[in-house]
């Protein structure tokens, strides 16, 4: 009885996102008839997919060894360096390319320096520019969470293959392979996708309509074309990208089955030697790469930072209202779907990972068709936006969360039900307490990209509902620039703060 | 844990609006309405003269206000719709959902200009905007631009008004030979940005040596900043113009007060606000003249402007060979 009803609650939750994410694409008009693609939305599917793919395998290329060398090593500074890991995820687009810009652009630290060595400049500007502002957004996320694959390794098994004698090679083939083999395909496969969906940097850093994506073509038909059924078909194409690229990845992915430890935290061993110098160079490369546009970002929005508009606090106080009410509401589906895929199922995995192909703006103008002839749109400004970042977080907390609630479920399933443990019991003794570390960190981060996101506020924003991050971009439209550096400061300072906070939490609950 | 059901649970202490005072409707766009636009001191001289409550709602910019209002059809509760420019007023006309605005008074544009539907309330001149601290030769012309080593950066024409004003401005000029001047512009520009914030953001962080914006951009800087070193390079093209508009809605719900505000948007006590909030000229010069500083501008010889159903016709050819030309 508990148990078909626990398997109905994240079925109906399935349903209800698939229906979120479908009815407005049928309050556009899809229709199958005539089904082709113009030459221009061809190129733009083939540039799609070129700097996806491409940012994707960079990002992941680049966070293996940062992350196994964060694993391994202690030192001064590591807690907020995975902290700051957090922080480009955070940035509001225009926010962090200004800061990319401040760094790699044509008049930015690293050109000065070439210039002064007398070396020809770098350009940014280009399929090179998108993929490094791609993997400078994606990279710290994806060394968070095979961080987290490496951390979930129960330290009996290095002890094991310490006490056997296994070389650094047999430790990675029979320990750290299965593990990213498990980890590697979730984690390729967010990045993959958000930057199928990426619009604002592949233009501003693209150098020109080559660098034309979905996304934009979306952004066309919606905004000048009046053309609703085309920009239904489009998004209707990129959740299919997103369907395959989730077979693919979920083909690809193992389970790497270690079994249970005792929960011990300890990490893999720390080598000696030419691979203490390798760890070191990974970390100390990565924290430059991060720390120099946040430094840039934080530059910029000083000076202006003490003659802020007062509409600034109220702003802030109704970002950190929907942040946290999206964050309730994401954490909570995404639990529920974790422990359903947890079992073995497909499906809640699917559904929690179609939102991340979701366009926000299709999503919003077919919600606006759908809600406008019965409620007064700007009325429903705060529970849509709410609920639109709560779906479109969902993917990022559920992959934080499923691997983990699967090696629980493998590990504590057959103890639990001996001991006759479900519902609440269940949740409260084991989950709660063996999930709080991702627990934290995908609150965080919900909390923090609730915080940053403006696609859908702009849709029903009335007067004097202002968002902090819609705010920022006002200042901007004003020639404010100054003083939106300084706003998107304070919404990046906020932000982070709301990750900090939450991800600490979860480390100091799961440590005691 | 069902998402919707809470936001409709949140709508019910959504607050009711009373309904005392008649209420005017606007729909605009966003940077109108925000504190540092018109809209704060529109709303407080109009709501001195017309015994109602002037109530915006904005989205993003021109073009995503005439979407917005496509979806919304003839439900809209607006019953003004003020900031689409004359490139998109014939996909406006075409939905039949504007009235004629019957009001006689003219306007101070330096090109005739007369619509039945929509009435202007601002203009200004496109123009690629520099610093003279760090440009020592300005071209004189886009084939001066092309034939430079000059760095600029424009928005995209697929997602922002500026954008589309640039293509038409290139086509205006050039006829037959734009799509020659954007192939020979392809070197120059840096990158396209969605919208016009990116574009300026990226100049005044020193990204290019000229942005497209306006004539009148200058003026923000020398008036709130006290910024004397940018400049709008003066071509000898000529420039194109963006003239703002505003229509009243034939499902108009308080069709009185739509027809009352379009006249109170001619009168001084509306347009004398536009100059140092939105930065563009007034469509009626006001009675105390323009703000100093704006003396400092530069004054193109020839403006260029298409009617509006040229400009539509010219959009999509135009914008094939834009794509085309640039993404060689």
């Amino acid at each position: 009885m508990a148990d078909r009803a626990f398997s109905l609650v994240p079925a109906g939750l399935a349903v209800a996102i698939l229906l979120l994410l479908l009815g407005p694409l049928a309050a556009l008009g899809l229709s199958f008839q005539g089904f082709t693609l113009s030459g221009a939305e061809l190129a733009a599917l083939r540039f799609t997919l070129l700097q996806a793919a491409l940012s994707a395998v960079l990002a992941l290329l680049l966070a293996v060894p940062v992350a196994r060398a964060l694993a391994r090593r202690r030192f001064w500074g590591r807690g907020l360096l995975i902290s700051t890991l957090g922080a480009p995820f955070l940035l509001p687009v225009i926010v962090a390319v200004l800061g990319l810009l401040a760094v790699f652009g044509r008049a930015g630290w690293v050109n000065s320096g070439l210039a002064t060595l007398g070396l020809p400049e770098f350009s940014i500007y280009g399929l090179q520019g998108v993929v490094l502002a791609h993997v400078f957004f994606n990279m710290p996320l994806a060394v968070r969470m095979i961080l987290q694959g490496w951390q979930a390794i129960p330290a009996e098994r290095f002890r094991l293959a310490a006490s056997l004698g296994f070389s650094p090679a047999a430790t990675r083939r029979h320990l750290e392979r299965p593990m990213l083999r498990e980890v590697l395909p979730g984690a390729g496969l967010v990045i993959f996708v958000i930057c199928l969906t990426s619009f604002a940097v592949a233009l501003m850093l693209g150098g020109g309509p080559r660098a034309t994506t979905i996304e934009l073509a979306i952004y066309q038909a919606l905004r000048f074309d009046f053309d609703l059924p085309t920009a239904a078909r489009l998004a209707l194409l990129q959740f299919a990208l997103c369907a395959v690229a989730y077979l693919v990845a979920t083909r690809i992915s193992l389970p790497s089955g270690f079994g249970a430890g005792q929960g011990r935290l300890g990490g893999p061993p720390a080598p000696k030697g030419w691979r203490c110098v390798v760890d070191g160079v990974a970390i100390a490369a990565v924290a430059l790469f991060l720390a120099l546009p946040l430094f840039a970002v934080v530059l910029n929005g000083l000076p202006g930072l003490a003659a802020l508009p007062a509409s600034v606090w109220a702003a802030a106080g109704r970002s950190l209202l929907i942040a946290l009410a999206s964050t309730a509401l994401s954490i909570s589906a995404a639990l529920i779907l974790a422990l359903a895929a947890a079992r073995g199922k497909g499906w809640p995995a699917l559904a929690a990972t179609l939102p991340l192909a979701a366009s926000s703006l299709v999503l919003g103008t077919g919600l606006f068709l759908i809600l406008q002839p019965y409620f007064r749109p700007s009325s429903l400004a705060l529970p849509v936006t709410m609920t639109i970042n709560a779906a479109l977080s969902l993917p990022f907390a559920f992959r934080i969360l499923a691997p983990e609630a699967r090696t629980l479920y493998a590990d504590y399933q057959r103890l639990g039900s001996s001991l006759g443990m479900a519902g609440v019991a269940w949740l409260r003794w084991v989950v709660l307490p063996r999930l709080s570390r991702p627990l934290g960190f995908a609150a965080g981060l919900v909390a923090a990209l609730s915080m940053g996101d403006l696609g859908v506020i702009a849709l029903f924003a009335g007067e004097g509902e202002a968002t902090l991050p819609l705010l920022v971009q006002r200042l901007m439209g004003a020639y404010r620039m100054g003083a939106a550096a300084s706003a998107a400061l304070l919404l990046v300072v906020l932000s982070f703060a709301l990750f900090w906070g939450f991800d600490h939490w979860g480390r100091r609950y799961a440590v005691t | 844990m069902r998402p919707l059901p809470l936001a409709l649970a949140l709508l019910a202490v959504a607050p009711v609006a009373a309904a005392q005072t008649p209420v005017l409707n606007i729909l605009t766009y966003d940077s109108f309405t925000s504190e540092w636009g018109p809209g704060p001191a529109v709303e407080a001289a109009f709501e001195a003269v017309c015994a109602c409550d002037l109530v915006f709602s904005a989205v993003g910019d021109g073009a995503e206000l005439l979407a917005r209002l496509q979806l919304e059809g003839a439900r809209s509760e607006a019953s003004v719709v003020l900031g689409l420019d004359t490139n998109l007023t014939a996909q406006a006309t075409a939905t039949g959902l504007f009235a004629p605005h019957g009001q006689t008074a003219g306007n101070d544009l330096p090109v005739p200009f007369a619509d039945p539907n929509f009435l202007p309330y601002d203009w200004g001149y496109f123009a690629f905007v520099y610093d003279q601290a760090k440009l020592a030769e300005v071209p004189q012309s886009f084939e001066d631009l092309a034939a430079s080593n000059l760095k600029i950066v424009i928005q995209d024409p697929r997602s922002s008004t500026p954008g589309l004003g640039l293509l038409l401005w290139v086509k205006t000029a050039y006829g037959d030979r734009a799509a020659e001047i954007w192939a020979g512009l392809a070197d120059n520009i840096v990158t396209v940005t969605p919208g016009w914030s990116e574009a300026y953001g990226m100049f005044t962080a020193g990204e290019a040596d000229m942005v497209l914006s306006y004539t009148t951009s200058p003026a923000y800087h020398l008036i709130a900043e006290n910024d004397a070193t940018k400049a709008a390079a003066a071509f000898s093209e000529g420039h194109y113009m963006q003239v703002e508009v505003a229509g009243k809605l034939a499902n108009a719900p308080q069709p009185a007060l739509a027809d009352q505000f379009l006249a109170f948007m001619g009168t001084d006590a509306f347009q004398s606000i536009i100059p140092t909030t939105n930065w563009m000229y007034p469509a009626h010069r006001p009675a105390a003249g323009l703000p100093d500083g704006f003396d400092q501008m530069i004054t193109p010889a020839k403006p260029l402007l298409m009617t509006a159903d040229a400009a539509q016709a010219a959009r999509k050819p135009a914008l094939d060979e834009w794509l085309t030309a640039l993404s060689r």
